[in-house]
């Protein structure tokens, strides 16, 4: 026999012969089957609820410094003489406390073209009275007891008059941003361990699958994790395929979603985006999968070999 | 000569069943060749399966090399299966893969070169009469190529210890004559061969073996169509009257 021979006979038709490295032959290299379609499924699901609480998290963040120190003083007396004696006591007042940042008196006519679509044009100052406003900013981290001695002597100067921090009117939004922040991170959660409890079950019927060759191949003294190599390696090929097409959707979904929010103009749709510097914590998902994919492939083969000799 | 395997007191009973085994006793000398008879269901395939480590005893001493097997942590057997060669009775061929890749299984779950392993698995091929056919997958092989990868597979890595179930079987008496010169071959190179057989004649091809004969799961005087029967159940090289030389 020649060396030709030798290495035609030894390398066998390809349709006998299966591809690959010699020693990744061990078991079969056949259809993957549904694996890597289900882990893209996951995958891009996971991609998404991720998206979703990061974005939000990002919106909370915003929000909160936007808000936080915010506060609007309403003056609410009747008479515009007394009430403008008042604004100036108190903006007065206000601009000696070290605490206030800034102050600003709400110009009447801004408010009376705030109220115009309930009142309608035509009404001469005076003629209704509204009440004033005074827009105050506070250092950040003024202490709860600061302000409340503040409260009380506006309210001293203009009995009735009322203080209300900015973030009390957005805390029902606020809130709602917040669950779902915490309900995404949860379908994050649930996504990663349906990954792991799909690969678990994908390894063990695998293993069953491949019981017979598993065992000659262990007589023949592979250890144990000669063995759960052979599986890992499948498994994460299967993972890293899934991985590859669910991360190409959902990247191509937040694209088309990001430019959606953007068209709308609106401040709060702004806000939910995910910043440039958090992407890597996105794509670290479909990595972070193949990792416990693998881990949990391995795991799961050792151990149904440790029950056995 | 030291003893390569020792069996003391064994016992094995396959869950709350009867025992299979009972009361085994005997020491096999390395490089010792033994062959190892008795009727279908004597227990035969069962004590070739704690000598290849797939199973333990439930009770007794198995020493294999020196060391205490049956409470040796698992994760030590694979070191000693690498050095244990097994020609099972149905082959178990892993399907998928060609002649080749068969015989090369233990080289390389050894963790041998693979520029290594191309040679001496052509020249074992060749040998056992599958020079051609290095590419075919077992399905393709009749019964006796499939056994004659069977035995190249567990004769490649020069094993210390070869065991066999019905190894001629399947093949013709000239295939069986030189299947068994290469057991001797290996057996000259210091290979302890086990080979459960109910071949009379094959017994009697091997001047110097001695013999093991199972009679319901206990180790018995040898009787009937042998015709130099070792004096003692306990068979130890050089302890027994070699075969085929009458005194």
């Amino acid at each position: 026999m020649t060396e030709e021979e030798r290495a035609s006979a030894r390398k066998g038709s390809a349709d006998t012969y299966p591809a690959g490295s010699p020693r990744n032959r061990w078991l079969p290299e056949g259809r993957r089957g549904p694996m890597p379609w289900i882990i893209a499924i996951i995958i891009f699901l996971t991609l998404l609820a991720g998206a979703a609480a990061l974005g939000l998290a990002h919106a909370l963040i915003q929000m909160r410094g936007e808000l936080a120190g915010g506060y609007t003083i309403q003056v609410i007396e009747p008479n515009a003489e007394r009430r403008a004696a008042q604004v100036a006591r108190i903006t007065a007042y206000l601009k000696t406390e070290r605490t206030v940042r800034t102050v600003a008196v709400v110009p009447e006519r801004q408010l009376r073209e705030q109220i115009e679509p309930w009142i309608g044009t035509g009404t001469e100052p005076g003629e209704l009275p509204i009440p004033a406003l005074i827009d105050v900013d506070l250092e950040p981290g003024t202490q709860p007891g600061r302000i409340a001695s503040i409260e009380r002597t506006v309210t001293a100067i203009a009995p009735g008059a009322r203080v209300d921090a900015h973030e009390r009117y957005l805390a029902p939004v606020e809130q709602l941003m917040r669950t779902l922040m915490w309900l995404a991170a949860a379908l994050v959660a649930m996504m990663t361990a349906v990954t792991a409890a799909v690969v678990m079950l994908v390894a063990r019927s695998s293993y069953e699958t491949h019981r017979a060759t598993i065992d000659v191949i262990h007589l023949l003294g592979a250890t144990d994790l000669q063995i759960a190599r052979l599986f890992q390696r499948r498994i994460a090929l299967d993972v890293l395929f899934g991985a590859l097409i669910g991360t190409a959707a959902a990247v191509s979904v937040l694209w088309f979603m990001g430019r959606s929010l953007a068209a709308t103009g609106a401040d709060m749709a702004m806000m939910i985006s995910v910043p440039w510097r958090l992407t890597p914590l996105l794509l670290a998902i479909p990595i972070l999968s193949l990792l416990l994919a693998a881990t949990t492939a391995r795991i799961t083969v050792k151990r149904a070999l440790e029950r056995t000799l | 000569m030291s003893n390569i395997i020792q069996f003391e007191n064994i016992g094995l009973r396959y869950g709350a069943d009867a025992e299979v085994l009972s009361d085994i006793n005997f020491s096999l000398a390395t490089s010792g060749f033994y062959f190892l008879t008795g009727a279908s269901g004597a227990g035969k395939t069962s004590l070739l399966r704690l000598l290849y480590l797939v199973q333990r005893p439930t009770r007794g001493v198995l020493k294999l090399f020196g060391e205490d097997v049956v409470m040796m942590h698992r994760s030590r057997l694979p070191g000693f299966r690498r050095r244990i060669g097994v020609v099972f009775q149905d082959f178990r061929l892993v399907p998928h893969l060609s002649a080749f890749d068969n015989v090369a299984l233990p080289l390389r779950v050894s963790g041998m070169n693979e520029r290594e392993i191309a040679g001496p698995v052509e020249e074992m091929l060749e040998w056992v009469g599958l020079g051609g056919r290095f590419g075919a997958l077992p399905a393709s092989l009749s019964g006796g190529e499939q056994q004659r990868v069977a035995i190249a597979r567990a004769v490649i890595g020069r094993p210390d210890i070869l065991v066999a179930d019905e190894p001629t079987g399947n093949v013709d008496p000239d295939m069986a004559k030189r299947l068994l010169g290469l057991f001797e071959a290996l057996n000259r190179l210091g290979t302890t061969v086990v080979i459960a057989t109910h071949d009379l004649p094959l017994i009697s091809q091997i001047p110097g073996a001695q013999l093991m004969r199972l009679d319901r799961g206990r180790l018995t005087d040898p009787t009937g169509g042998l015709r130099f029967p070792p004096g003692t159940s306990t068979v130890a090289a050089g302890e027994g009257r070699p075969l085929g030389k009458p005194e």
